[in-house]
């Protein structure tokens, strides 16, 4: 093309353009004043808004945990305490592939196949942000393995906690409880501000009754984070003012258990399974809680595979189960100086009238023989003789002519039928049982009935009528006392770690017992130190430099859960009664009131006196036997 | 006496720039506008790719091919470039089908070739050829253009345009349709038919919708409402209007904004920048730069409208009006005015070949204005 043939009007093109132009500018104005006036707005008018939404991107409080109160036993032996241990740690908006991360740390050994769910369950469950501990107590060669592949692993770090260690393992466990995992359910009635940071939660016995005061309160601390989050001390010429608030340590508990005579009875029971609870009978304290056989609550402090869980949880000995607080078992023959004291108070029995024991008792018009352990009688019995044989007919005649309301009211006065108090949680209440209790127990109308014979056999303890050896021990403190009550209690003082300013608390005191009088106090556990003096324990309290009042007895094995693991020899044992047997010492002033039972033990005075025995001596003797000292053997009667 | 020295010194000195900056065909004004906007921005890209000299000192190197292109182009005849610019047109048509055939085949989104030293984007070369052939073409036709002529520049528009939305490259594409669609306007279409691309743009936009890709989707949704997804693709805008706003008037100060040293602010050092003078040199360090930006506008319009031959005019006005617009396309993405298009900030963001593009088309508008009394 060319411009020949075109008229082109060039002064007419000029003006055009200059036209064209100052439009141009006109619209260039227009959208400058547009732009500055979006920057005014952002900047001037709206700057408080975005100042604070740049200082929450980079500024993130993250959690100083509280260090977790210790726990000290009377003689201030340490029983529960604090030690640094690596952990691994994942924050969830940082991971990108939360299921890749989990079975990456399966591949290379850090976690165990089976606990991918759970870990993901705790990850959903926490804030994103918050830092997710997936593994505790890592070792040596778990760090290593993790240092060398931590590149795949971007969200996920090793760091140092604090965390909960029981230098003694499995002795006083089920008293200690444990701490572990904060669980789902844990998670719905706890307040997340308060544990986070913190893996772990007090799971049962003081860990958890004190779980309060033992946790103390979390500190914060603002870190300047970048925008993937991670902590930045300082950039550059860029350093914040940021703010920290300490926290408070936990209160340190000081408890009223004996962590020798402890060691001492657990030692004692061996590898049975058993209970014992002593008491000091003047103020409700705990020397010693034993249930076993025990776990190692550090298992579940640095967090338990699936696997081992479900091994302690499966075993058929129940290591998990406390027996002392929740095993609930007919209280048998212990419970006769207290049928005895109801007998005297209510005039109805003489302590020095004979009775002829003749091996079975039958109510008035029937022919249906209660008989007595031994099965040629007792022949003539007094009170005295009558407790220290243990002889069951003089017991039958007296429950019933007691009758089952006055029977259930006088028992009840001890404690038993209903929780001692004790200062952690998860105590069973037993049955103290009564027409009115069999109305609401059975379903079955014909069930409801109270017969007559069921008034005879509770007097002995058995039928319906089962206690905890918790609550055997309380009966026992107060027959010791005379009628003194106190809860029974595991702490007996508080720390504050900052101030090291100690809080003692108070024994805290029921309502004294008072129908019974002097002379029949004296009567009854005249009857309990013949029971050690010629009755039926009488080997358990040979050499014993210090006067003891005990009592035998027997529960019942009515029916044991039919499992398949069991082998036929097993079942037979499992079948044997189990062996009580309840004591205090000394008499003059007791200072231990003590509850043994050793389930399928067959023979309280042969099984359970000779443990009580060991516990008093290391008690009052501060006699200590070597760990693998036979206990000494008890009276080879039946009862 | 002694003052009349100085001042005649100063003369002295001012005229022999003047005589030197005349011989190399360069406009002082605009140059110092320039200089000091490069300046500010290699000041800027120092803080913005947290103190990295490396990113400061490829800047300058881009900056310095920039300039030396810029020299060349201004020592070229009006004829030389009118000449080669249908030329230009055509190189860069062929490179763009290539680019899009080889993404094609590699199944991939491809906007550049690599000629090993540096990646070369045809779609930067249409920046510049796109207004040029425009020019040309209208430089021979009686203006207002006739119909005729205006569907053949419709046709050289959008066939560029289109090949590098497709690459894609919504970004480039539509600035490429903007440099030519100003030359059309800058040669007088009529405002009725002005009017009618209006609507007829509003038209497109809607069918044109269902041909965009999901990810150029998502920006226009972003746009319309960046909290709906905030840490997806509305995090850019949302950040970025954080540190702006969190600015205030007179910034957090040099190397100390949060939002830009900390992350939050995505790609702070290229297509964000100016997020991170709003943040650190607040409303004053903006308008400063906004200021710079107007006052070159300005000036090469001024320049442009000094020339007397149609094809030096429209295209010099078209360059002078196509700068104001990245300006403002970017400024308005990063304070939350615009959609997120991936428009740099001219002269002031690294990377990328829009700067030398740039620099190249400044250096043509000297040529151009040089020469404003030669018919092209």
């Amino acid at each position: 093309m060319s411009l020949r043939g075109i008229i082109k009007d060039f002064w007419r093109e000029q003006r055009l353009f200059e036209q064209r132009a100052i439009a141009a500018v006109v619209i260039v104005a227009t959208l400058s004043l547009l732009l500055v006036g979006r920057l005014v707005w952002l900047q001037v008018v709206r700057y408080d808004y975005f100042t604070d939404l740049s200082q929450g991107n980079r500024v993130r409080i993250e959690p100083l945990p509280a260090p977790r109160g210790i726990i000290y036993d009377r003689q201030g032996l340490i029983l529960a305490e604090n030690q640094p241990a690596y952990q691994l740690e994942l924050v969830p908006e940082q991971v990108p592939d939360l299921e890749a991360t989990l079975q990456g740390l399966v591949r290379i050994g850090l976690l165990d196949a089976d606990d991918v769910d759970d870990a993901k369950r705790t990850v959903r469950s926490r804030r994103p942000f918050d830092s997710v501990p997936i593994r505790l107590h890592l070792s040596e060669s778990d760090m290593a393995a993790f240092g060398v592949n931590r590149f795949e692993f971007p969200g996920v770090d090793i760091r140092t906690r604090l965390a909960r260690s029981y230098p003694y393992g499995e002795t006083a466990v089920h008293a200690l409880g444990y701490v572990g995992t904060i669980s789902a359910s844990d998670l719905e009635r706890i307040d997340r501000e308060a544990y986070a940071g913190t893996s772990t939660i007090g799971k049962v016995g003081i860990e958890a009754a004190y779980e309060n005061p033992l946790r103390g309160r979390n500190g914060s601390r603002e870190i300047m984070v970048n925008a993937r989050g991670r902590s930045v001390e300082k950039l550059g010429t860029l350093q914040p003012a940021l703010q920290t608030r300490p926290g408070e340590p936990g209160t340190d508990l000081f408890l009223t258990l004996d962590l020798e005579v402890q060691r001492v009875a657990e030692q004692a029971v061996r590898d049975q399974r058993a209970a014992i609870v002593a008491l000091d009978p003047n103020n409700g304290d705990v020397i010693a809680l034993v249930s076993r056989p025990g776990f190692d609550p550090n298992l579940f402090a640095r967090g338990l595979t699936r696997t081992e869980y479900a091994a302690l949880n499966d075993n058929p000995d129940r290591p998990l189960f406390n027996r002392a607080l929740r095993g609930t078992y007919p209280p048998g023959s212990t419970i006769k100086p207290v049928v005895a004291l109801a007998g005297l108070t209510h005039g109805i029995i003489e302590p020095d009238k004979p009775f002829f024991c003749i091996g079975y008792f039958s109510l008035p018009g029937s022919s249906h023989r209660f008989r007595d352990w031994r099965p040629k009688g007792h022949g003539a019995v007094d009170l005295r003789s009558a407790i220290s044989q243990s002889c069951d007919p003089y017991f039958y005649s007296l429950s019933n002519q007691l009758g089952v309301r006055r029977l259930n009211a006088f028992l009840g006065q001890f404690g038993l039928g209903q929780p001692t108090g004790i200062d952690i949680g998860g105590e069973k209440s037993g049955v103290l049982p009564s027409p009115e209790w069999k109305k609401t127990a059975f379903k079955q109308r014909s069930a409801q009935v109270w017969f007559p014979g069921e008034t005879v056999i509770f007097g002995i303890g058995q039928g319906y009528m089962t206690s905890t050896p918790l609550q055997l021990a309380h009966m026992t403190a107060i027959l010791a006392t005379r009628g003194k009550n106190f809860e029974p209690r595991l702490v007996r003082a508080l720390r504050d770690p900052r101030t090291q300013r100690m809080t003692e608390l108070k024994p805290a005191p029921l309502p004294p017992l008072q129908a019974a009088s002097t002379e029949h106090w004296d009567l009854i556990i005249d009857g309990m130190r013949a029971v050690m003096e010629g009755g039926t324990a009488t080997r358990s309290a040979a050499g014993a430099p210090y006067s003891i009042a005990g009592k035998t007895g027997t529960a019942q094995v009515f029916s044991v859960a039919q499992n398949a693991r069991y082998n036929e020899s097993a079942i037979a044992e499992r079948l044997r009664d189990h062996a009580w047997f309840i004591a205090f010492a000394p008499i003059e002033s007791p200072r231990i009131a003590i509850a043994v039972l050793v389930e399928n033990g067959r023979s309280g005075s042969g099984t359970a006196a000779p443990i009580a025995r060991t516990v008093m001596d290391a008690y009052l003797l501060r006699k200590f036997p070597p760990a693998d000292a036979a206990v000494p053997l008890g009276d080879a009667t039946e009862e | 006496m002694l003052r009349e020295d100085v001042d005649s010194t100063t003369r002295r000195t001012l005229t022999q720039t003047a005589r030197i900056l005349g011989a190399l065909r360069l406009d002082g004004p605009l140059l110092i506008g320039l200089g000091l906007i490069a300046a500010y921005g290699q000041f800027v890209l120092y803080s913005a790719s947290g103190g990295d000299w490396n990113a400061v000192l490829r800047g300058s190197v881009r900056l310095g091919i920039g300039v030396a292109l810029m020299l060349v182009f201004a020592q070229m005849k009006p004829g030389v470039l009118r000449r080669m610019s249908p030329w230009l047109y055509a190189l860069g048509l062929l490179l763009l089908i290539i680019v899009d055939a080889v993404g094609y085949i590699g199944k991939g989104a491809q906007r550049w070739l690599d000629l090993g030293f540096m990646r070369f984007q045809p779609s930067e070369l249409m920046k510049l050829a796109v207004p040029m052939t425009c020019a040309w073409v209208l430089r021979e036709r009686a203006l207002p253009p006739d119909g005729r002529t205006l569907l053949l520049l419709a046709a050289l528009i959008l066939v560029p345009t289109a090949l590098t939305i497709i690459q894609p490259d919504l970004g480039t594409g539509l600035l490429i349709l903007m440099a030519g669609g100003i030359v059309v306007l800058l040669a007088g279409l009529s405002v009725r038919i002005i009017v009618g691309l209006g609507i007829g743009a509003i038209f497109s936009a809607w069918i044109g919708w269902y041909f965009l890709h999901d990810y150029q989707r998502q920006r226009v949704l972003t746009f319309i409402d960046p909290q709906a997804d905030p840490l997806g693709s509305g995090y850019h805008i949302i950040q970025s209007t954080i540190a702006i706003g969190s600015g205030g008037i007179f910034g957090k100060g040099y190397m100390r904004g949060t939002q830009g040293q900390l992350e939050f602010l995505p790609e702070r050092h290229t297509d964000f920048v100016f997020a991170v003078i709003g943040e650190e040199l607040g409303l004053l360090g903006a308008l400063l730069l906004i200021g710079l930006y107007v006052f070159v506008v300005l000036r090469a319009l001024f320049l442009a409208s000094q020339m007397r031959d149609t094809f030096a005019r429209l295209l010099s006005g078209c360059l002078a009006s196509i700068f104001f617009v990245y300006v403002f396309i970017n400024a308005g993405m990063v304070s939350g005015l615009l959609p997120v298009v991936g428009v740099p900030l001219p002269l002031v963001s690294y990377g990328g070949t829009s700067m030398v593009t740039l620099l190249a088309g400044f250096g043509m508008l000297m040529s151009l204005y040089a020469n404003r009394k030669l018919a092209a």
